[in-house]
C-alpha cells in the first residue's frame, strides 16, 4: 500500500510514476509529483519506481476555474 | 445596412461638453453620471476616501449603487443604476489581461447587487476619455443610444428608433456609424444587449472590440445576473464610446519600469510554456472540457453526473480542428499575449432569423460547451456553437441558460412537465434543436422559452404552483442559489467547492473560488479550518481583479516553470508579486501581498453588508441545493455506488451491506448537510463574521470599512 495525496492506494510491483498516473487517470497537464517529499521531474516519470509504503503527492495546479 | 438612414432617424435628447480629465497614476478622479429619464449629464469627483476604501472597478460600482438606491429599490425602479468601471490598472498594455470592465447593478434574478467582469475595449476607452466610471440611472421613454466621444469631450443621449437590438447587428451598425474611417473602427466600442433581454431575466451585455484582421466586430460578455435585462428595461439600445490615440502609457503610471518588468517576464513565460500548459492561444478556456470529464466534474444532465461517453464529440480538439480559426490568436485588449479570445469564422447558422448567415462566433468558452453542451446532453459541436452565437446576439447568459435549460429538460424527462406545457417542444436531454427553439422564443418574447429565461428559481415556483410539482424535489435538483444559476462545474464531491459556490456574495459563480482540485484531488485542505482558509484567501484574492480592471486568466492559466518549487504553488507566488508590482507601478503606492488582500476584504465585506441591507446576505441565503452536495436520486447514487458505499464505511462507520439505496441516500444526505454547516461555521469565523454570516463591527473596524452607514446596517443584525 502507498499513500497518494494522503489516501491509501494499492501498490503494484514495478509501479512507476507514469503507471501510477495512468491508474489514477491523472491526465491534467499542470501537475507535479513528489515521492517522500522529493520532486520528480516530468522526464523521469517513466523510469522512477515507486516503492511499497511511499508517500506520493500528485498536485494538480488549478485553483482558478 | 443603410447607416445614413439609421443616423438621420436619431434625435438629440441631451448633449454635454467636457474637458477630458488628465489621467494620473491610474485615475482621472472623475466619473460620468447620466440620467436617461431626466436627460441629465454631469460630472462627479472621485475623492481620496473613495479610492482608499473602494479602489475602483466593482468597488466604485458598489459604492455608487449603495448611494443611489434604497434598501427597497427594485431592479426595474428608475433609481437602479448600471455602473461600468475599469480600475486603476485597467488600460495598461504591457501586462496581459488588463482591459476589463466591471459592471454592477441590482439584479432582476437575485434582488441584490450583481457584478460581472467583461473584456472588450470599452473600459480602457472610458478611462482614456476622462472617466474612472460611468453611472447610468433613470429610464428612457423610447430606445436611446448614449455616445461618448473621448477625444472631442462630448456626451450625447440620442433617441435611436431604427437600429437593431441584437448584439452582433447593432454593434456592427454603430461601429460603422461612429467611426470616422475604416481605420477608426478600432477606436469604437459598443455595449449592447439583444432581443431576448427585452423579455427574460437572464439577459446579458455585449462589449465589443473591432477585429482589424477579420474586419468584424467581436463581442465579449458581462454575462451573469441579468444586467442586460436592466439595460433594456431602461430602454438603452447601446452605449458607444470612441477614443483615438491608445498608447501604452496613458495610465500615466508612477513607475513604468515595474510594469514593464512584470510584463516581459509573463510574456516570455506564455511564449515558452502555453503550448504545453493550457493552450490558451489555441482554444482558450475550452481546453478543460475533456479534463473536467476525466475527473468526473463535467456537469451532465443537469449535474446528475460528472462524465459522459460522448464528451469526446465536444472535446477541445474538435473545436480546434473543425471550427476555431487557428494561427490568429487574439486578446480582448491590446497587449494580452495569453490571447484566449478566439473565433469560429464563417460559421453557417442552421436555425433562427439569421439562418444561412455566415457569422463569426466568439467561443466556445468552457462554460458554453459544458452548459449548452454536456449539461443539456447536447454533444454536437455545431449545436453548441450555434446556441453560443444566439445566446450572445440575443443577449442571454450562456451559463444561466445552460443550467436553466438542463433543469427544464430533467423536469420534462421525469414527467414533471410535458409537451402541453412546453408548447410541443420535446425537451429531452440531447435535443439541441429544441434548446435553440427556446432561445428563439426568448427573442420573440413568446412560448415556453420565456419561462425558461426567467431562470430556475422562477421555473420552480411556477412548476409547483401551476403544475403540482413536488417543491422539495425541485429544491433539490434546481441548481440555483440566491436566484442565480450555478456555473458549470460539478461540486458534489468537493465540500470546499460547495462553499466556493454557496458562500459567495452574488451567487454561485466560480469567479470567487475554484477549489475542486485542491480539495477533492490533491487533498491539500482536509480540515474545516484548511478549507475556510482557502475560502478566505482565494475569494479575496480574486475580488482584487475586479477592483483593478484585470482578467484572472493570466494569474492561473499560465504558470512559471518552477512554480512547483515555491512554498505555496496554488497561489502562484510569482504572479501575485507581479500584481503587487503592477499596482505599485501604476499608483505609486507601496503595498505588499497582504495589503492586496486587505483591499479586497474591504469591498467584499461592503458587498456582504449591501446584501444584508437589502434583506439578504444571511446564513439562510447561503444554503445550497442538495444536487450540488450529493446524490439526490437512486440513479445518481448508483452511478457512483462504490465511492459512496466506501465513504459511508470510512467516514460514518456505517455498513452499507443489505441497505437499500434510499436508506443510504438518506444517511449520506444527513452527513453532507452536517459537513456543509460545519464548513459554513468555519468560513464565517475566518472571515470575521458571526454565525449568521454578519460581519462583526470589530472586523469592519480592523479592515477599515467601518463607515457609519455600514455599521448602521450591521448593528441591526448583531
Amino acid at each position: 500500500m502507498i499513500k497518494v495525496n494522503s489516501r491509501d492506494f494499492e501498490w503494484q510491483e514495478g509501479m512507476t510514476v507514469q503507471r501510477l498516473l495512468e491508474l489514477k487517470e491523472y491526465t491534467y497537464v499542470k501537475i507535479f509529483v513528489k515521492i517522500n517529499g522529493a520532486i520528480i521531474e516530468k522526464e523521469d516519470y517513466a523510469t522512477t519506481m515507486i516503492q511499497d509504503g511511499d508517500d506520493v503527492k500528485v498536485i494538480h495546479l488549478l485553483a482558478g476555474g | 445596412m443603410d447607416i445614413k438612414a439609421l443616423k438621420e432617424a436619431h434625435s438629440l435628447l441631451a448633449e454635454y461638453s467636457y474637458e477630458p480629465a488628465k489621467l494620473d497614476k491610474g485615475y482621472t478622479d472623475k466619473t460620468l453620471y447620466i440620467n436617461i429619464g431626466e436627460n441629465k449629464i454631469s460630472t462627479k469627483t472621485v475623492t481620496p476616501e473613495i479610492k482608499e476604501k473602494f479602489i475602483g472597478g466593482k468597488g466604485i460600482g458598489l459604492k455608487y449603487l449603495w448611494d443611489a438606491t434604497k434598501p427597497s429599490t427594485k431592479w426595474n425602479d428608475p433609481e437602479n443604476e448600471i455602473i461600468i468601471a475599469g480600475g486603476p490598472l485597467c488600460g495598461i498594455t504591457q501586462y496581459p489581461g488588463a482591459g476589463k470592465s466591471l459592471v454592477v447593478t441590482i439584479s432582476p434574478m437575485t434582488d441584490i447587487p450583481i457584478d460581472s467582469n467583461v473584456g472588450g475595449y470599452f473600459g480602457p476607452y472610458l478611462k482614456f476619455s476622462g472617466w474612472d466610471a460611468l453611472e447610468v440611472q433613470g429610464k428612457a421613454e423610447k430606445d436611446v443610444i448614449i455616445f461618448i466621444d473621448g477625444n472631442k469631450g462630448i456626451v450625447k443621449i440620442e433617441e435611436a428608433p431604427l437600429e437593431a437590438v441584437d448584439g452582433h447587428v447593432v454593434s456592427e451598425q454603430l461601429t460603422e456609424m461612429y467611426a470616422e474611417s475604416e481605420e477608426d473602427k478600432k477606436n469604437i466600442s459598443v455595449i449592447s444587449a439583444g432581443t431576448a433581454a427585452n423579455h427574460v431575466n437572464i439577459g446579458l451585455l455585449n462589449f465589443s472590440f473591432y477585429d482589424i484582421r477579420r474586419q468584424v466586430t467581436r463581442l465579449k460578455q458581462a454575462g451573469r445576473g441579468g444586467i442586460g435585462k436592466v439595460f433594456r428595461d431602461k430602454k438603452i439600445k447601446a452605449i458607444v464610446i470612441r477614443f483615438k490615440g491608445t498608447k501604452g502609457d496613458l495610465n500615466k503610471p508612477a513607475d513604468q519600469s515595474l510594469i514593464n518588468k512584470a510584463g516581459i517576464t509573463l510574456h516570455k513565460q506564455i511564449h515558452d510554456l502555453d503550448d504545453v500548459q493550457c493552450r490558451m492561444r489555441q482554444i482558450g478556456t475550452a481546453n478543460i472540457i475533456e479534463v473536467m470529464d476525466k475527473y468526473d466534474l463535467l456537469p451532465v444532465h443537469n449535474y446528475q453526473y460528472g462524465k459522459h461517453s460522448d464528451t469526446f464529440k465536444i472535446a477541445s480538439d474538435v473545436f480546434i480542428e473543425k471550427f476555431i480559426t487557428q494561427g490568429m490568436p487574439d486578446g480582448c485588449w491590446f497587449g494580452c499575449s495569453l490571447s484566449c479570445a478566439k473565433a469560429a469564422d464563417k460559421f453557417e447558422l442552421l436555425t433562427g432569423p439569421y439562418k444561412g448567415d455566415l457569422v463569426t462566433v466568439d467561443g466556445p468558452e468552457y462554460e458554453n460547451a459544458a452548459g449548452l453542451g454536456s449539461n443539456c446532453g447536447v454533444f454536437d459541436p455545431q449545436m453548441v456553437l450555434e446556441a453560443n452565437f444566439y445566446c450572445d446576439t440575443y443577449g442571454v447568459d450562456t451559463i444561466s441558460f445552460g443550467t436553466a435549460c438542463a433543469f427544464a429538460m430533467e423536469c420534462y424527462e421525469r414527467g414533471i412537465i410535458n409537451k402541453d406545457i412546453t408548447g410541443g417542444l420535446e425537451l429531452n436531454f440531447g435535443n439541441g434543436i429544441a434548446q435553440l427553439e427556446l432561445l428563439h422564443q426568448m427573442s420573440r418574447g413568446e412560448g415556453f422559452g420565456v419561462l425558461v429565461g426567467q431562470g430556475v428559481k422562477v421555473m420552480k415556483e411556477v412548476f409547483v404552483k401551476e403544475y403540482g410539482a413536488d417543491a422539495d424535489f425541485l429544491r433539490d435538483i434546481g441548481m440555483e442559489q440566491k436566484g442565480l444559476e450555478v456555473s458549470e462545474y460539478l461540486p458534489k464531491e468537493s465540500l470546499a467547492q460547495q462553499g466556493g459556490y454557496g458562500l459567495t456574495n452574488k451567487g454561485p459563480q466560480h469567479d470567487e473560488a475554484w477549489l475542486i482540485f485542491m480539495d477533492m484531488v490533491n487533498n491539500q485542505i482536509p480540515t474545516f479550518e484548511d478549507k475556510a482558509e482557502a475560502l478566505h484567501y482565494f475569494p479575496m484574492f480574486r475580488t482584487w481583479f475586479g477592483l483593478m480592471g484585470l482578467c484572472k486568466l493570466p494569474w492561473n492559466d499560465t504558470m512559471p516553470a518552477d512554480n512547483h518549487l515555491t512554498d505555496e504553488p496554488a497561489k502562484i507566488p510569482q504572479h501575485v508579486q507581479h500584481y503587487v508590482s503592477l499596482y505599485n507601478g501604476v499608483t505609486g503606492m507601496n503595498i505588499d501581498k497582504h495589503e492586496l488582500i486587505r483591499q479586497s476584504e474591504r469591498v467584499y465585506n461592503f458587498q456582504r453588508v449591501f446584501n444584508i441591507r437589502r434583506g439578504k446576505g444571511l446564513r439562510l441565503h447561503d444554503a445550497m441545493p442538495y444536487r450540488a452536495m450529493g446524490p439526490v436520486t437512486i440513479e445518481e447514487y448508483e452511478s457512483r455506488q462504490d465511492r459512496y458505499d466506501q465513504q459511508l464505511r470510512e467516514l460514518l462507520d456505517y455498513n452499507p451491506e443489505g441497505k437499500t439505496t434510499e436508506e443510504k441516500i438518506k444517511v449520506m444526505r444527513d452527513y453532507r448537510y452536517d459537513q456543509y454547516e460545519k464548513l459554513t461555521d468555519a468560513v464565517y469565523k475566518r472571515r470575521g463574521w458571526n454565525t449568521n454570516g454578519v460581519p462583526t463591527i470589530e472586523h469592519l473596524k480592523e479592515i477599515g470599512i467601518d463607515l457609519p452607514e455600514v455599521v448602521e446596517v450591521v448593528k441591526q443584525h448583531l
